[in-house]
């Protein structure tokens, strides 16, 4: 048993769940807070892969990242576009999105491309002093510094009026519009932010993995949604938006971490995504299962009671 | 103050649902005007409301307020200078959200500055909300950090009133906003409806469905049928009305019985 759980396990679950920790804040952010579900994710991944992953190789890791949070946003914008102007669907906005971006990606990379020969942010730490201080843990420790850094911004910001205002207009539209917020502009920025939080994600997984190519952010938004349902069943869906945030990223990592035993216990790598849709599916039924059986439960002490009774009164 | 010149709105145009909800209604509403207004299910009350409010756009005549003609403006604009009240105490506040959040979202309508976008709630805004708050006496100034949805409906309304006039609107429209409550809770909120608009010098508009209320409250009544105002009174003549007046009037004013089944004649 002891082989299932080992410390390089534990350490690249915690790498990939950290940099995918991302995307689950940018659904928490779409899906949790605004209430809208935005399928813009697995194209928009992709594209964060393809603008850094180019950028990057034209040697330059840290205008990578912005350029592709910058075309991250872009796409969130497009999505919000669509269905604050123009009456989309918010689903169907997204899907479109989606669909558009995979030839956007094609242009942009064609269908694959290789990270080799230059500078990412993770060989720059392995020259610097990190891996000295830290030894192999060197990636852990900048991924905590970028994600815990975004995690505290986006709490400051949903403390701030705008950030509040976004929240009410997934809370109670009705009441965001009757208190002077405009719904068009909130929305447009919660998708913008969200968006741009999935790019990043995606441009650190290419520089991690030193190569991208079209078919990576497949299925990128079911197991987002996955590590954001953990981590809402870990911490509950109340408490401050501080909790709520570290509970996402804590549901990511745990994410990672399920699916690294899985495959482990050699379930083949084919089936990893048939892995990811059966833990969103438990982690979304569990509470519902758990209180009809409660239910059901309760139904039978009664039934059993009613039933000594009777007896009782026969004798 | 308000101006509504010849408003009229069809819903659903052509169609077998077709339903005239506002016809060529107009009406002046002067500066501190408090104004009841009493009719029929489906007379076009909460329409008018609509219309002033901006969640439609009504398809002829003109609505002025305060001189600016409003009539193309959209509801979160015109909601800056327009507090809106519904029946329903959950459609004015976030339920997930704090008191104290809801009330700096309520706050917004003070300032245009963007600035204030990436404020977050101060120490000083927090003794500002505690004191509007203590002014309820309803115990909600020690609850603000807790979320809305654990409020009664009642004290949600309460708090939906004092976020509406946090900052003075130019018009207060109040739909039947005590009729989802229980007796005393509703009559607290009247209470503090009419003590603050009194105080402030709002103008206002209240639907009712209490007929006593419609002669008591404000200091003029009108009566709606079929899209239309059918019946308007204030001053002295309105002084004189009973209850069996009003309905009598309706009678005359709609050609028909006033025919509401919530209708409260005491």
């Amino acid at each position: 048993m002891s082989s299932i759980i080992t410390v390089s396990i534990f350490q690249s679950a915690l790498e990939l769940g950290l940099m995918y920790a991302l995307v689950a804040l940018a659904l928490f952010i779409s899906f949790t807070i605004l209430n809208i579900a935005d399928l813009t994710t697995d194209g928009c991944f992709t594209l964060g892969c393809a603008v850094g992953a180019i950028v990057t190789l034209s040697g330059h890791p840290f205008l990578g990242i912005i350029a592709a949070m910058i075309s991250g946003a872009c796409a969130g914008f497009v999505t919000a576009l669509l269905q604050t102007k123009f009456g989309v669907e918010s689903i169907l906005a997204g899907i479109i999105v989606n669909t558009a971006l995979y030839t956007v990606n094609i242009f942009i990379m064609t269908s694959q491309v290789s990270i080799f020969g230059v500078d990412t942010i993770f060989s720059l730490a392995k020259d610097s002093f990190l891996q000295q201080f830290f030894g192999d843990w060197y990636k852990v420790v900048i991924l905590v510094v970028i994600v815990g850094l975004i995690a505290l911004a986006l709490w400051w910001f949903l403390g701030t009026t705008l950030g509040m205002s976004i929240r009410a207009t997934g809370d109670n539209a009705e009441m965001v519009k009757s208190s002077s917020i405009n719904p068009t502009f909130t929305i447009t920025v919660g998708l913008c932010l969200a968006n741009s939080l999935t790019a990043l994600s995606g441009v650190l997984i290419a520089q991690y993995q030193k190569s991208a190519d079209i078919n990576i952010g497949t299925g990128m938004v079911t197991i987002a949604l996955a590590s954001l349902i953990i981590g809402q069943s870990l911490i509950g869906n109340k408490g401050s938006t501080l909790r709520r945030v570290i509970g996402t990223i804590a549901g990511s990592v745990l994410y990672r971490f399920i699916v690294a035993v899985a495959l482990r216990l050699s379930v083949p790598a084919e089936a990893l995504k048939l892995v990811s849709a059966m833990i969103v599916a438990v982690a979304i039924a569990l509470p519902y299962v758990r209180k009809k059986a409660a239910l059901k439960k309760r139904e039978f002490a009664n039934y059993r009671e009613n039933k000594s009774g009777r007896e009782e009164k026969n004798a | 103050m308000l101006r509504i010149d010849n408003i009229s709105k069809t819903f659903n145009p052509g169609t077998v649902n077709e339903k005239v909800a506002l016809k060529n209604l107009s009406l002046d509403l002067k500066d501190g005007d408090f104004a009841t207004i009493v009719g029929s299910n489906g007379a076009g009350k909460s329409t008018m409301f609509n219309a002033i409010a901006g969640t439609f756009i009504v398809d002829e005549g003109n609505i002025y307020l305060d001189g600016d003609d409003i009539t193309f403006k959209k509801e979160h604009v015109r909601s800056k200078v327009i507090g809106h009240l519904f029946q329903d105490p959950l459609k004015g506040t976030a339920p997930s959200m704090t008191i104290e959040e809801n009330m700096a979202l309520a706050y917004l309508r003070a300032s245009n500055s963007s600035n204030r976008m990436f404020s977050r709630i101060k120490q000083s805004d927090k003794k500002a909300f505690r004191e509007k708050l203590a002014m309820l006496d309803m115990g909600l100034e020690d609850r603000m950090k807790q979320p809305v949805g654990l409020l009664s409906g009642g004290q949600r309304q309460a708090l939906t009133l004092l976020m509406a006039t946090f900052v003075t609107p130019k018009l207060l429209l109040l739909d039947e906003h005590t009729a989802a409550l229980d007796p005393a809770t509703a009559e607290k909120v009247l209470d503090l409806t009419k003590s603050i608009v009194a105080e402030r010098g709002i103008t206002c508009l209240m639907v009712t469905h209490n007929m006593h209320q419609a002669l008591e409250v404000g200091n003029r009544t009108l009566m709606m049928n079929a899209g239309q105002i059918v019946f308007d009174t204030c001053g002295a003549e309105r002084e004189k009305l009973t209850v069996s007046d009003l309905l009598e009037k309706f009678k005359v004013g709609a050609g028909e019985e006033l025919d509401n089944d919530r209708v409260l004649l005491s």
